[in-house]
């Protein structure tokens, strides 16, 4: 009874915490004045949808790729050539973008998926570079130069506005709430189930009649296709695009390491690790000038030692083991079962 | 003709670096089944010491390289010490992760201390020098790294084959509770092999400032190369990392020169998809 009740409170505390999530972030942009404010909570969202998109494969899945910018690049070329070659709104081309990134994902993956461990995390090494590389002399999407756009109406119509942020944070959110509701969707959903157990163990999996290699494309092609929605709408807010702002090494980690410090394989993770990374990111920078020194990447190395020695389960995992400990006082010795 | 000869052997001259490069990585991995990601990094902190003690002391690249592989000793075994020894029985991929962490924590603290520019050491001994044989030319500060690379790789592997330090390194690396209770003591071995593939890699990045710049960010792509040789020579074998990095060095070499410069890269690690697709475990893996 008692545990059931327990269980019960989890559910209604994840509950009210999405719905105050949701019911307090569109309020935002009438609160803060500065834009800068405003540029930093739009990054917070983007970053926190992008690593969300990479939580279904890397920390639902358990299949760590290191390839998500060649998918983010994709979707950002995808706007990037609807607007500068074609002429048209960004809209079809993030479509298109997105549709391309699935499908190379699966491409790539299908070979890629008999590699085991270190192996896969090499071979997505790999691909990074090979498409930056080709990205770079390939002049029909502007080589190592990239796109630069120019001066469009403003409006949902081109996803362009001048006088204020306000269109891109209501964008940024609106990318966020979709892919946190797919998530959360296949969460409770079989296939959230599937990819559980291709995590855990995809030989017990698939003596469950779990097809694996079919969940693990599946769930590839799922998480480029959001990964490159994500990366149209970093085009679009950047009004440019090129090979190493979108596709490295560099980008590839971010959607990994958001995700590990915030708690992988949970819904709440990629939001945490934005909400920690973004600010100390963006404000730093404000701070100590362009560079930054490259402080706010020391901090954020030695966090990701910590948190990886520490608590592998992320901020998420802190978060969860004290609300345990305070919440399960009054219940017997079980409260701190399960937390690690 | 002699042109192709001579972009072979630049190559191979290449190829013999990244196999001294790749040949700490391939311990490391080979013993403790981790990839360390901070392995280029480790290479730049050993190219910062031997350009520092060049600049601020005249010792030349051909004496400090001894300085950093001590140096880089200690920074191997501290990084064990304090992150590897803490993943050991986490998920496969936290060593790795950790190491990124390390990995941006030592770029970053070089970019503060040091700046972004780029640095180079003149008046090296070997510095700018050539040999010319039969008409093909042999850069010298090239030419004594390879030569180094094969006598730290023979020695590394005499070691491993053929002492009874060797013997223990292989057995920690078979079966770990095996060797404890054969009375080895396995966090001792872990910690020489970290140290060890972290000298490894410091006598290379010692004898580097006669021929590179030096910059924070030099470490990443070498990282990329001793990651693609390693998985390409097969898990673990330090032969089969340095076949697999002189092939890289060739490949590298003649795809920059006949194709373009900007496809060298993607020559290299296309081949590495295209094995790795038809033999999972790498050329020389069991």
């Amino acid at each position: 009874m008692l545990a059931n009740n327990k269980r019960f409170a989890g559910k209604d505390m994840v509950l009210a915490g999405v719905i105050a999530l949701f019911a307090v972030l569109p309020l935002i942009p009438g609160v803060l004045a500065s834009s800068f404010t405003k540029h930093v909570f739009i990054l917070l969202l983007l970053f926190a949808a992008m690593s969300q998109s990479w939580n279904i494969i890397g920390g639902y899945c358990g299949q760590v790729s290191f390839g998500h910018s060649v998918f983010f690049g994709i979707g950002a070329y995808g706007a990037g050539m609807a607007v500068v070659r074609f002429g048209m709104t960004p809209w079809p081309g993030a479509l298109i973008g997105a549709l391309l990134a699935a499908a190379v994902a699966v491409l790539i993956s299908w070979p890629c998926f008999r590699l085991k461990g270190h192996y896969f995390a090499i071979a997505t090494f790999a691909i990074v570079e090979i498409f930056n590389r080709l990205f770079m002399v390939w002049y029909w999407v502007g080589g190592a130069i990239g796109l630069d756009y120019s001066i469009m109406d403003q409006g949902w119509k081109n996803f362009t506005w001048y006088d204020s942020k306000n269109g891109y944070y209501y964008g940024a959110l609106g990318l966020f709430a979709i892919i946190f509701g797919v998530v959360r969707w296949m969460e409770k959903n079989r296939m959230g189930y599937y990819l559980r157990a291709v995590r855990e163990g995809q030989e017990t999996a698939e003596s469950l009649g779990v097809n694996s290699s079919r969940t693990k494309l599946a769930a590839m092609g799922l998480s480029a296709f959001l990964a490159a929605l994500c990366g149209a709408f970093f085009a679009q807010y950047n009004y440019r695009v090129d090979p190493p702002m979108v596709m490295s090494l560099d980008m590839s980690m971010k959607f990994v390491l958001i995700t590990i410090l915030g708690g992988s394989g949970s819904l709440f993770g990629p939001l945490l690790g934005a909400a920690v990374l973004i600010p100390l990111q963006e404000y730093s920078r404000a701070l100590w000038g362009g560079l930054g020194g490259g402080l706010d990447l020391i901090l954020f190395g030695l966090l990701i030692i910590v948190v990886v020695v520490k608590q592998p389960k992320g901020i998420m995992g802190i978060l969860t083991s004290f609300f345990r400990r305070r919440l399960g006082r009054p219940g017997k010795g079980d409260d701190r079962h399960g937390a690690s | 003709m002699t042109t192709f000869f001579q972009v072979i052997l630049d190559g191979l001259l290449s190829g013999m670096l990244y196999a001294l490069v790749a040949a700490g990585l391939s311990l490391i991995w080979g013993v403790m089944d981790v990839i360390n990601f901070a392995h280029g990094e480790f290479l730049m902190v050993a190219m910062y010491v031997s350009y520092w003690l060049g600049f601020l002391m005249n010792v030349d690249p051909l004496v400090s390289w001894a300085a950093s592989a001590v140096f880089l000793f200690i920074i191997g075994a501290l990084t064990y010490r304090l992150i590897i020894k803490n993943t050991i029985g986490k998920s496969a991929m936290s060593a790795l992760l950790a190491t990124f962490g390390l990995s941006m924590l030592l770029k970053n603290v070089c970019l503060n201390r040091f700046s972004p520019n780029f640095r180079i050491l003149g008046e090296t001994i070997l510095g700018g020098k050539t040999i010319t044989l039969g008409g093909l030319i042999f850069p010298l500060p090239q030419l004594v790294t390879g030569v180094f690379a094969l006598v730290v790789i023979f020695i590394l592997y005499y070691v491993i084959k053929k002492t009874r330090l060797g013997w223990a390194i292989q057995a920690s690396a078979m079966d770990k509770e095996a060797a404890e209770l054969m009375g080895i003591d396995t966090e001792k071995i872990y910690l020489l092999v970290f140290g060890l593939g972290g000298a490894c890699v410091g006598v290379a990045g010692g004898l580097l400032p006669s021929y590179l710049a030096i910059h924070p960010e030099v470490g990443g792509l070498f990282s990329l190369l001793a990651f693609v040789c390693v998985a390409l020579g097969g898990f673990g074998s330090i032969p089969g990392a340095l076949l697999a990095a002189l092939l890289i060095g060739v490949v590298e070499s003649l795809s920059g020169f006949y194709i373009a410069p900007v496809f060298k890269y993607v020559a290299v690690f296309g081949l590495y998809l295209a094995v790795i697709i038809v033999r999972p475990k790498g050329l020389f893996g069991w």
